[in-house]
């Protein structure tokens, strides 16, 4: 009986030699699907996970996953879009066994991600954007984003109420489509409130300049503004600055409300974690995961601050009320007779755009109100 | 004793000293024992500062020695790193040898890449090489341009180089975005305004059987190339007479004006091509991604090699693997990107300090003992 657990030389070769090769082939092959009920998920921002911002929402959206059985998460922040963010994903396929990448960051889409899903055809990528596109990127790309929006209107409905000026301000990056959508829709949000409320928005230029983004909200309360918002990567300087000399803030991205208990009335946040659960969930049973999605506040993408002590009874009921409508899908904040700030027509009596519109994609005005210039 | 006598020419009274072919090796272990040396010094002193955050720093080193350098795939990833570091590195070193602090390279990297993907929409269509070498000069040009005027204005009106090159720096990046986001821009391009997308034919590829771009021969190349200028040729001479004194140098009949817009005119030249890499090998068209820190992180690496153009190769590696095990670092100890910051701080001002030591111990300076030994014997 015992020769039989007797190993000769030649059978000890050949099994370590079989193991050997199996390990080599695992760590060749990018893990596979078989794999998928202990998965590794990898998230990497461009700026701090902790940033009051458009990383830290996606951060929370990240640590939504780690209780899940079977699910670990691996995260790098601070990863540029050059051929750093690239190696970061290498990284995370080949050293951590990462099967499920989302690169948050815009820029990391092409060509970084694209030239790692044509390398690691068994990872899956999904990249937080709306750039994927059927007809040019491969299957294993996808895109995820949110209508933000509407949010960005529901702020204004809570500026007009809480202006005495009736002046509100805006700190902006850029003027690209997405900024401008959030900056109209804020404006038109406080005019459904009163009409003759302006709000003048600055650019700074960059995502992230925490100097120029101070310069600008000082110069707006300068103005005699008193409420201000935003879209930067990271809010938590215009908030901070606003609340300190004594305006007003509406959020974005993320709750900002610590920074500013007081003055802080309510925000527009992403709810990236319904968004990371839903693909997480879809990874985990095996099937395949959707390509390309995208929500608004009626799906669960987007999310607003909880409503803080300054906002008055008038303001709460309307927005609540606009709230609710929204809800039921449809709504539409571009819509007829609307004028640019420059007054060319941008929608016609009884024309509406609603946020999944695709015209509101290459949005390259400010409505009548604004005050400030794309160019 | 007698025979370890080291120079004959000095009167020796039983003088201690090296055998004369130990001699030689003594005096050049200085340079290189003195930065390793730091690079410890400095690696522990961070120890103690993860020690503070209740981590291990064995493990630390593990990690980034995984992730820089312990595999293939990570000494890949070092290298491609390292590649626009070595230009952007030879955008300081070079000025540094003519007395100048030139801080602003990366305003030469992003309108170096602007000024290529320029050219590619000018010359679309025409064969690759010629594209790609057009490129390659107009990146060099835009950025030779702009640091040159830099030296220019150093020479000729007075205006110090540091403050002007950091300052020219912001107005590049605000140059780029204006014409990235104007009349370069693709209109297709909506929430990321880019030039237009280079073509495949122009992209310049990786190095067969590797995972790097060509733009880690093109660095190597041009450290070799400035270490022979400075070193091996006339100019490089005249330019360390003029770095080490301005006067000395004029008195000497040197052109030290044409010598100065020359040699940072020829280092905002590298930067530009290094800017030119990043669009032709990295990301196809040029945008804000240019503006990646490259050229700040080249200052740490041109000071780290103490300006030798030879040594910022294997410094811009060594830096290159602590960026990329920096990812590592956070994915599997949990701690934050700034601990890589952290570390590099630490290195440069250790380094920075021991500048300071250089000729002052006699291991390496046997001249040092002979002056002591007879110092004593006067007494």
């Amino acid at each position: 009986m015992t020769d039989r657990f007797m190993l000769t030389r030649r059978d000890l070769l050949k099994t370590t030699a079989t193991g050997v090769a199996a390990l080599g082939l695992s760590n060749a092959l990018p893990m596979s699907r078989a794999f998928a009920a202990a998965a590794t998920v990898g998230f990497i921002y461009v700026g701090p996970k902790d940033d009051y911002g458009y990383n830290q929402a996606h951060a929370e959206g990240a640590a939504a996953l780690k209780g899940i059985e079977g699910i670990s998460v691996v995260e790098e922040e601070n990863v540029p879009e050059t051929v750093d963010v690239q190696k970061t994903m290498e990284s995370m396929i080949n050293l951590d066994g990462a099967a499920l990448i989302f690169p948050t960051s815009f820029g990391y889409f092409d060509p970084h991600m694209l030239a790692m899903c044509a390398k690691f055809p068994d990872v899956q990528f999904r990249h937080c954007g709306g750039m994927w596109d059927k007809a040019k990127h491969p299957m294993n790309a996808g895109s995820y984003f949110g209508y933000i929006g509407m949010g960005q209107y529901l702020n204004g409905v809570v500026a007009g109420h809480t202006t005495k000026s009736k002046k509100l301000g805006f700190v902006a990056a850029k003027p690209i489509p997405q900024v401008l959508l959030n900056i109209n829709s804020f404006l038109i949000g406080a005019r459904s409130v009163d009409p003759t409320i302006t709000c003048q928005v600055i650019f700074t230029g960059e995502w992230s300049l925490a100097v120029k983004e101070a310069e600008a909200t000082n110069a707006l309360v300068d103005q005699g503004i008193d409420v201000v918002t935003c879209h930067v990567d990271s809010p938590k300087v215009v908030v901070e600055t606003a609340a300190g000399r004594g305006a007003f803030v509406c959020g974005y991205h993320a709750n900002q409300s610590p920074l500013a208990p007081e003055k802080y009335l309510t925000g527009a946040e992403w709810n990236w974690a319904k968004v990371y659960k839903m693909f997480v969930d879809d990874f985990v049973a095996g099937k395949p995961l959707p390509n390309f999605t995208r929500g608004g506040l009626a799906d669960g993408f987007v999310k607003m601050s909880p409503l803080g002590p300054a906002v008055g009874e008038p303001a709460r009921k309307q927005f609540d009320a606009t709230l609710a409508e929204m809800m039921k899908g449809g709504f539409a904040v571009i819509k007829g007779p609307l004028k640019s700030n420059k007054g060319a027509v941008v929608a016609t009596e009884g024309q509406a755009f609603p946020e999944t519109a695709i015209e509101l994609e290459s949005m390259d005005y400010l409505v009548d109100g604004v005050v400030g210039s794309t160019a | 004793m007698a025979e370890t006598v080291s120079n004959a020419d000095v009167p020796m009274f039983g003088v201690r000293g090296y055998p004369a072919a130990l001699e030689r090796v003594a005096r050049r272990a200085e340079a290189f024992v003195i930065p390793v040396a730091a690079l410890i010094v400095g690696m522990a002193i961070f120890s103690l500062f993860i020690l503070a955050v209740g981590k291990s720093p064995l493990q630390l080193y593990e990690v980034m020695w995984r992730g820089g350098f312990g595999s293939w795939f990570s000494i890949q990833n070092s290298l491609s790193r390292a590649a626009p570091l070595l230009l952007a590195a030879l955008c300081v070193a070079l000025p540094a040898r003519l007395g100048l602090v030139v801080i602003g390279g990366e305003g030469a990297i992003v309108l170096g890449g602007v000024a290529a993907a320029a050219a590619a929409m000018a010359f679309n269509g025409a064969p690759s090489f010629i594209v790609i070498l057009v490129m390659g000069v107009a990146g060099m040009a835009a950025g030779g341009i702009w640091i040159g005027a830099v030296g220019a204005l150093r020479h000729y009106r007075a205006v110090n180089e540091t403050i002007s090159s950091l300052l020219m720096a912001y107005i590049a990046i605000a140059l780029m975005n204006q014409l990235v986001e104007g009349p370069l821009r693709d209109p297709a391009s909506l929430n990321k305004p880019s030039t237009q997308p280079l073509a495949e034919a122009y992209r310049i590829g990786n190095i067969p059987g590797m995972e790097v771009h060509w733009g880690i021969v093109v660095g190597i190349v041009a450290c070799v190339l400035s270490w022979v200028l400075i070193e091996k040729t006339r100019w490089g001479f005249a330019a360390r007479i003029a770095g080490g004194n301005v006067k000395a140098a004029q008195v000497q009949g040197l052109a030290v004006g044409p010598l100065i817009v020359g040699f940072t005119a020829l280092a905002g030249g590298f930067a530009g091509v290094a800017g030119m890499l990043e669009v032709a090998a990295v990301q196809g068209s040029a945008n804000a991604s240019l503006a990646a820190g490259y050229g700040y992180t080249g200052i740490l690496v041109a000071f780290l090699a103490r300006h030798n153009p030879l040594a910022i190769i294997p410094v811009a590696f060594l830096l290159g693997g602590i960026e990329a095990s920096g990812g590592l670092i956070q994915r599997r100890m949990d701690l934050p990107d700034a601990t890589v910051l952290v570390l590099q701080g630490m290195l440069f001002i250790v380094i920075l300090f021991s500048e300071t030591f250089y000729g002052r111990f006699k291991a390496f300076n046997p001249d040092l003992w002979k002056r002591s030994d007879h110092l004593k014997r006067i007494a």
